[in-house]
């Protein structure tokens, strides 16, 4: 039996997860920010396809193409948002969002 | 052959907590990418080949050259040469380039025919099972993808066009009447 059991795999992805949980919440930096939700998005892929794989099903897959479209397009807009921001306030801090116009 | 999955976990662990822990944004780059690969290795072990190579191909090669592209586009300003300089110095280069070492070892290793004979997983799901249900059960999810992408580009395009220049910290302080 040379078969990984299937929670020692979803126990990487969970650490991934929470890893990118971390980043989000204590990083101020906004690019360090995105990264720390692509690191999200790529351990719940990573939980879809030990999923998948562990019913040998193909679902597991499909699912991860569909996070990795997702993964995509959010990363060209919240880029997008991050280089007008930078734009503005002229740096990548967070905080400096804090003031609103009105 | 268990030992291969491990090293590939430890291998993406180490690279993420690295990545998300640098004061540089390229240096984290780097290593965000070595996770990105890690994973694409643990992909390939638990018998997914077309995720692997989709997670290489999309994940770290189209999403993170978009990261590194808006890097560049934020660093215009300032003496770009010298930014540069201090980025490529040899020390950079060690920390991804022991963990992409060890990815490589293990990708020479089980394309050298030590591997394991059958995924770990138990059975692989190759590119045809997963591209028949791609198409056969989810071609409505597949057509709505296909829409969040168009809508993410001309959202993006909308979003990055060039706004009359204001700037957050230039702004007087306004008084309400």
């Amino acid at each position: 039996m040379a078969e990984i059991p299937v929670t020692h795999g979803l126990a990487v992805a969970g650490v991934l997860f929470a890893l990118g949980v971390l980043g989000v919440l204590v990083r101020r930096n906004l690019i360090f920010m995105l990264m720390s939700i692509e690191v999200m998005l790529n351990a719940a892929g990573l939980a879809f396809v030990l999923a998948g794989a562990r019913w040998a099903q193909p679902d597991g897959q499909v699912m991860f193409l569909f996070v990795l479209a997702m993964a995509a397009a959010e990363v060209a807009v919240g880029l997008t948002l991050v280089i007008q921001f930078f734009r503005r306030a002229g740096t990548l801090d967070a905080d400096a969002a804090s003031t609103m116009r009105g | 052959m268990m030992t291969l999955f491990y090293a590939a976990a430890i291998v993406a662990i180490l690279a993420t907590t690295l990545a998300l822990t640098r004061t540089n944004v390229v240096h984290g780059l780097l290593y965000l990418i070595v996770s990105l690969l890690a994973v694409a290795m643990i992909f390939f072990l638990i018998g997914a080949p077309l995720v692997a190579a989709l997670e290489v191909i999309i994940y770290a090669g189209a999403i993170m050259v978009l990261f590194v592209f808006a890097v560049m586009l934020l660093v215009i300003g300032r003496d770009s040469t010298a930014e540069e300089r201090l980025r490529l110095t040899g020390r950079v280069w060690v920390g991804p380039l022991v963990l992409t070492g060890l990815l490589v070892a293990e990708l020479l290793y089980v394309v050298l025919g030590y591997g394991p004979a059958a995924p770990l997983a138990g059975v692989e799901i190759d590119a045809q099972r997963v591209g028949l249900d791609l198409f056969g059960r989810y071609a409505l999810a597949v057509e709505m993808a296909s829409m969040l992408l168009l809508a993410g580009a001309v959202g993006a395009y909308h979003l990055g066009r060039r706004l009359p220049s204001v700037r957050l910290a230039d702004r007087r302080p306004e008084r309400d009447g």
